[in-house]
């Protein structure tokens, strides 16, 4: 030791450090091969990956989001940043035309409807494999079903709930779907304890894609990290927290697609950094950019802007335990003292609109005939002194704003601070309060802290039902009905069009219950955003889906 | 010594038992519904309540304490609930970047810090001196995060010199073998790939080290000018040897150990930066593990990584000690 000199002293502390690293880094499972040459994959004896085709069109494409996925399996999520993967391995039974939420056909190619509404038989699409080379049929969609409503399911495995399933087609107990039952190799029959009216909008949820029962088998717990279906792309590796990587399926069932050979998924979590790197060629697509980088991003011709339809609603929830909320008077005296435009220009680059009703106007049944309390500062005060408040509010109010970033809600704090100065010029006095997330979540449901609180919604589905009954019902008490907010003649109006499967009279039905909400204000509707999200200007055929998950099949690099 | 090793080494358990205490019975009383932040918003209360039963939370504190204790005996970390994986498998990964990366940064940042001080002290009250210790206070003072992103807009937006994120350049990925990725390119002798890794670590590692560095160089200057003015420099210098070896040679080992302990500080503060590092550079080291199992209050994943922090730290500063004996042959450890 003597005979060294220090400064190698120095660099063996380094050494000392790396080796260390080194006791434990055994490779992991999931980390499997990454050749580039896409031969070996530790999914599946899939496919090997076509040549490079020819010319100098990029055929991979690099996708940076703010998030990893928690699992690759659709069935046991309810993240938007799983399903988004999920939605290119697997295909459902339908899915929603693209940039809509309209239902079409896909994995079937048909399906009919006994007129009393309980039994769906769907027509499959021959011929279709899955990842692994077997064959989909109708017994493959029963077996998926029977996992995910048998609660003693050995393919449920330890921690897995099927959440999306129990929210969509009732918990155990009071299931929908009595039974699946396979006609034939290629058709498949559901009947169902009670109409639904959004049946077929759920079937063609992300979550119900159809994943290969053998694979399942085999794998059994490991499905989760290596997922198998029929869809555009093949899953080859996930390093968790840094990228997913998948492969064309060259046997894929429909003709043409997918365009590119390769897809990277990398979780950038800083929303800056992930601009960085899309300006520096690091990436050709991202998500979520931030408002404030709107102006670069327009300045630079080898870059392109891409909105996703807005299908989202932010909101100020009144808490109805709490006095004066309970007050129908003094909910719409605030109201009248929110100045939504002004909040739009301020904090969302114009990338959002005033929210009239607790939906998105993209989606059928939103009544366009109601009315927004409009600004008025006037009538708000008039209101107040109507309800015994000439003077303003005695106490001081407690406003909930939420403390993390939203695509509905960007900067939640900021927006509230704007409201805070609107309610002051009315006499009322508010307090911002901004508790850690899990905190927040968990007060706003308990409702003993906030008087008014800040939170939103993006749809799952196309269906009205997904945002009015979810939200505002008195079933959705204690949960997602933050306000506890009941009215009868309304939970008369959404149970009832739950089970009607007119979609004429449904339409009615909600145009209804959005005008006693309306009437009601148990909400301030704030804003619909529309999210952005940014790419390279020669990337052509990537259509935005509403709910946060589209495609990448039609993407290709001109 | 090697006495002194098996005592030192036994005093690391109830060190990490405390630990575990303390990390235990904080993120207990974090208020918040983990059900809840676990399964988002859109979880039915069924699944909620089953995931309640299912991690002990409807049981007292002291009783999950020691399940988890039970487990951990037994080599068992838990299972993450995020992600339904063995924490032992899933944070191998992670634990190799980070381990990368700090490092990297702590070669950054002794090599430049520990000569830095070392010129500084050489020539005290020089241009350089004066230039090296305002640097010095600027580093102490630098957000991580302003940093990281003014490296990223300079070298990698305005002089496309290096690369923004990650680790590799996901068109031409790098073959896994232990997940350090240097090591793994020296291994597969792929020497391009060897230097697009090095080239990933720069701005990242700089990011991390410039605090370290900086509170490096302002101890060894002043750790150095201590020692320059001892008797034995001045012998040394008497005898005629020549500035260099009297500096480098004579000089920095005595120097040196006050620094050692600063170095052993620092890379264990590191271990608590690389959070922020971690998120500019999208860097999946352990800081943003743990980090993200925090924001979804992931329980097992939280504990176990804080856990094994703590143990990293706690073998430095034990190799930081055993390296004092090292170098200076008067501290004797009986």
């Amino acid at each position: 030791m003597k005979k060294w000199g220090n400064l190698a002293l120095v660099l063996m502390l380094g050494a000392g450090l790396a080796l260390s690293g080194c006791g434990g880094g055994n490779n992991t499972g999931n980390a499997g091969n990454t050749g580039n040459t896409g031969g070996n994959t530790a999914a599946t004896n899939a496919p090997a990956s076509l040549p490079e085709t020819s010319g100098t069109a990029q055929d991979t494409l690099i996708l940076g989001r703010g998030g990893d996925s928690a699992s690759l399996d659709p069935a046991i999520v309810t993240d938007g940043e799983s399903l988004k993967i999920a939605h290119q391995v697997f295909d459902s039974l339908l899915e929603y035309k693209p940039g809509t939420s309209e239902v079409q056909a896909s994995l079937a190619d048909s399906w009919e409807v006994t007129p009393d509404g309980l039994s769906y038989t769907f027509k499959l699409h021959p011929g279709v494999k899955f990842h692994d080379g077997t064959d989909f049929n109708a017994e493959a969609v029963v077996f998926n079903f029977q996992r995910w409503s048998d609660p003693a399911s050995e393919y449920k495995f330890e921690g897995d709930s099927f959440d999306y399933y129990d929210s969509m087609f009732g918990p155990d107990g009071s299931r929908v779907i009595k039974e699946v039952k396979a006609v034939d190799e290629s058709t498949v029959q559901f009947v169902l304890n009670q109409p639904q009216a959004p049946f077929l909008q759920n079937i063609a949820m992300t979550t119900f894609g159809i994943a290969s029962p053998a694979a399942i088998k085999e794998k059994k717990e490991n499905f989760k990290n290596e997922p198998v279906g029929t869809g555009p792309f093949v899953f080859k590796e996930w390093k968790r927290n840094d990228s997913i990587t998948l492969d064309k399926n060259t046997a894929y069932w429909k003709e043409g697609l997918p365009k590119l050979n390769k897809v990277i998924v990398r979780s950038i979590p800083d929303n800056s950094a992930r601009f960085t790197a899309l300006q520096n060629g690091e990436i050709d697509l991202m998500e979520d950019l931030s408002p404030d980088d709107l102006s670069t991003l327009e300045s630079n011709s080898a870059l392109t802007k891409i909105e996703r339809p807005p299908f989202n609603v932010a909101y100020l929830g009144f808490n109805f335990k709490k006095k004066p909320f309970d007050n129908v008077k003094v909910r719409q005296a605030l109201s009248h003292a929110v100045n939504k435009q002004e909040i739009i220009d301020a904090f969302f680059a114009g990338q959002a609109q005033a929210a009239v009703n607790p939906m998105p106007p993209s989606l059928w049944g939103y009544n366009d005939s109601v009315k927004d309390y409009e600004y008025d500062l006037d009538k708000a005060k008039a209101l107040l002194a109507e309800a015994g408040y000439p003077d303003g509010l005695p106490d001081p109010v407690t406003l909930y704003a939420m403390p993390v970033s939203r695509p509905y809600m960007p900067d939640g704090k900021k927006v509230a601070e704007a409201i805070q100065a609107e309610w002051e010029k009315i006499g009322v006095k508010t307090v911002i309060e901004s508790p850690e997330w899990a905190t927040y979540l968990d007060d706003t449901k308990a409702g003993e802290k906030d008087d008014i609180f800040m939170l939103g919604w993006t749809g799952d589905n196309g269906d009205p039902d997904n945002f009015l009954y979810t939200l505002l019902d008195k079933d959705a008490i204690p949960g997602n009905n933050r306000a506890f907010y009941v009215n009868e003649e309304l939970h008369t109006l959404l149970t009832g069009a739950q089970k009607e499967t007119d979609q004429g009279k449904r339409t009615e039905l909600y145009k209804q219950a959005q005008e006693i909400i309306k009437a009601d204000a148990p909400w301030i509707p704030l804003v619909h955003t529309t999210p952005l999200l940014a790419g390279k200007a020669n990337l052509k055929g990537f259509v935005p889906g509403p709910t946060g998950t589209e495609y990448y099949s039609e993407i290709y690099f001109e | 010594m090697n006495s002194y090793l098996i005592k030192r080494v036994m005093v690391l358990f109830p060190v990490l038992i405390g630990m575990t205490l303390i990390v235990f019975s904080i993120i207990h009383a974090i208020p918040g519904d983990p059900a809840e932040t676990i399964l988002g918003q859109k979880a039915t209360e069924q699944s909620k309540q089953a995931l309640r039963n299912q991690l002990g939370l409807d049981k007292p504190w002291l009783q999950q304490y020691f399940n988890y204790m039970g487990d951990l005996v037994q080599g068992d970390l838990g299972t993450s609930i995020r992600t339904k994986t063995p924490i032992a498998k899933e944070i191998v990964p992670y634990l190799a970047a980070t381990l990368e990366l700090t490092a990297a940064s702590m070669l950054f940042a002794t090599f430049v810090g520990v000569n830095a001080g070392i010129l500084s002290a050489w020539r005290q009250n020089s241009w350089f001196d004066y230039t090296a210790m305002i640097i010095a206070l600027i580093g102490v003072s630098m957000p991580i995060f302003w940093l990281g992103l003014m490296e990223q807009l300079l070298f990698a937006l305005k002089l496309h010199w290096l690369p923004s994120i990650g680790r590799m350049d996901q068109r031409n990925p790098v073959e896994t073998i232990t997940n350090l990725y240097v090591l793994d390119t020296i291994l597969a002798g792929q020497w391009d790939q060897l230097w697009t890794v090095i080239k990933h670590l720069i701005l990242p590692s700089i990011a991390l080290g410039t605090i370290p560095m900086a509170v490096i160089a302002r101890m060894t200057r002043s750790s150095m000018l201590e020692v320059m003015n001892s008797d034995y420099i001045r012998t040394a210098k008497a005898k005629g040897m020549s500035q260099f070896l009297v500096v480098y040679k004579h000089a920095l080992k005595n120097a040196l150990i006050p620094v050692l302990t600063v170095i052993g500080l620092q890379t264990g503060a590191l271990l608590g930066g690389a959070v922020l590092t971690e998120t500019i550079f999208a860097w999946p080291g352990v800081g943003r593990y743990i980090f993200e199992a925090i924001s979804s209050r992931d329980y097992p994943v939280i504990q176990t990584g804080i856990l094994i922090i703590a143990f990293i730290f706690v073998v430095i500063n034990l190799l930081v000690d055993l390296l004092y004996a090292a170098i200076d042959p008067r501290i004797n450890y009986k």
